[in-house]
């Protein structure tokens, strides 16, 4: 239960980051609060760690106007309370409640998370919920990368091996939009056996729009799009939402594993897709109830 | 085979230099390195939370964290609450409510409700298990773990308990 032995470079500027990573077999370390427990089980044996911590500017949450701007530094912790991410996205500091405990939500980063990309992960499914873009940084400059480009497999993203995560773009949604997010998971703080985030808008008494992100049941974070479609410009009821929910369910194709089988998953995400679509329809202004 | 790195730290408030491996977790270089033996290793992958102690104020996992990630950090462990004959204010509510049996746990306990107190509402007995997930204890059935920080919390914020 010791990591094997490796070389460390504290990075002082994302310039000097980048240029550490140009090597054999280097890997990024920031919270560490996934990457230290496969080391210690060998999991992962990383030649050299590149630890971001250091470099400045990558731990704050800016307001952009159109949008607001996530440093990958940013811890769970950090998310919960901020004012900002609580005016503009209140699903966050939901989600974040979910996030393991106190003690790793102190150290865990938000650009560690997306680039570890457990398909039961919170963050992943916030930022694809929010239709958010994850800002890389490589030897040739900066890109933007949608959540579902972003995440390729379990644990795969196409962040190539000289990339660092260095933030998430979250658009601001229209005013009025309710949001929520649960998960089930058979402990608390536990990965979710599946995780489902929701976000609706009504106008005139039907849904003008609708975002439903699951989680668990696929490679990354899955948007619900029939159900989205199948549920926009139906009236904006529990019923219309429980009328739509085997949409839900459509082209999922959820891994039976030692947490629960496939058939269970699917299960959940009706109970759990039709929890959160209510609550984020109750949080909505413009609703009756 | 990878090169040692010299680390400078303030460890219960005690300036500290040693040269370490980076690969060496924080909590064996409480243990081995400064003879802290009190911060407790149980699952060393970031689960039991035996290991929890004060990074710059806040919880963490000491056996998830690196030491070499602490060069500059202010870390305090349950050497640094009270001592026997003066314990300190969480130690005593958890010897009042009898909320340890083995101890093995308490340590890391005692740091993250030091955590809850200062940064959480605490306003149920719901929250206060919430809070305290992250810690498991196989002896006490958390009942009186759970009295011993809601009579703390109570204190805290002028309840006045039922006794």
């Amino acid at each position: 239960m010791k990591p094997a032995a490796f070389e460390y470079v504290r990075a002082a500027s994302l310039a000097e980051a980048l240029a550490a990573l140009d090597h054999d077999d280097a890997k990024v370390i920031a919270g560490g609060q996934s990457l230290v427990p496969m080391m210690n089980f060998r999991l992962a044996q990383p030649a050299r760690l590149v630890d971001i911590n250091a470099i400045p500017d990558l731990n704050r949450i800016e307001d952009a106007g159109t949008h607001v701007v996530i440093g990958a530094l940013v811890r769970h912790a950090q998310a919960m309370c901020s004012d900002l991410l609580a005016a503009r996205f209140p699903v966050v500091a939901e989600a974040m409640a979910h996030v393991a405990h106190l003690a790793i939500r102190n150290r865990g980063s938000i650009g560690g998370s997306l680039a570890h990309a457990d398909p039961s992960a919170e963050w992943p499914l916030v930022v694809a919920l929010l239709d958010g873009e994850i800002v890389v940084a490589g030897p040739d400059g900066e890109r933007t990368a949608a959540a579902e480009d972003f995440f390729v497999a379990p644990l795969v993203t196409d962040l190539a091996e000289d990339e660092i995560v260095v933030a998430v773009r979250l658009p601001v949604p229209p005013a009025g939009c309710g949001m929520a997010f649960d998960e089930m998971s058979r402990r608390a703080g536990d990965f979710a056996i599946v995780s489902a985030g929701a976000l609706v808008r009504v106008e005139d008494g039907v849904f003008a729009q609708v975002r439903l992100a699951l989680g668990g049941v696929g490679d990354g974070p899955v948007r619900a799009r029939a159900f989205e479609d199948a549920l926009v410009g139906k009236p904006a009821t529990p019923q219309a939402i429980a009328g739509c929910l085997d949409f839900a369910v459509e082209d999922l194709e959820p891994e039976s594993d030692l947490h629960a089988s496939a058939e269970y998953r699917l299960h959940l995400v009706g109970v759990l897709s039709g929890r959160v679509l209510e609550r984020a329809l109750a949080r909505a202004s413009g609703s009756a109830s | 085979m990878s090169r040692r790195v010299d680390i400078a730290l303030t460890v219960n408030g005690e300036p500290v230099t040693e040269s370490i491996e980076p690969r060496m977790l924080l909590s064996d270089f409480l243990r081995d390195r400064l003879a802290l033996t009190g911060t407790h290793v149980g699952c060393e992958h970031g689960v039991c939370g035996a290991c929890t102690v004060e990074i710059d104020g806040v919880s963490a996992r000491a056996c998830i964290t690196f030491a070499v990630q602490a060069d500059g950090s202010d870390i305090r462990t349950v050497e640094g609450l009270g001592t026997i004959a003066g314990m300190d204010r969480v130690q005593q509510a958890f010897r009042k409510h009898h909320a340890l049996q083995c101890g093995y746990c308490t340590p890391g306990f005692l740091m993250t409700v030091r955590d809850l107190l200062r940064n959480h509402p605490l306003k149920t007995d719901d929250d206060i298990r919430d809070g305290l997930s992250g810690n498991i204890c196989r002896c006490t059935g958390y009942e009186h773990i759970v009295r011993a920080v809601r009579e703390l919390a109570d204190e805290r914020d002028g309840v006045r308990g039922d006794d």
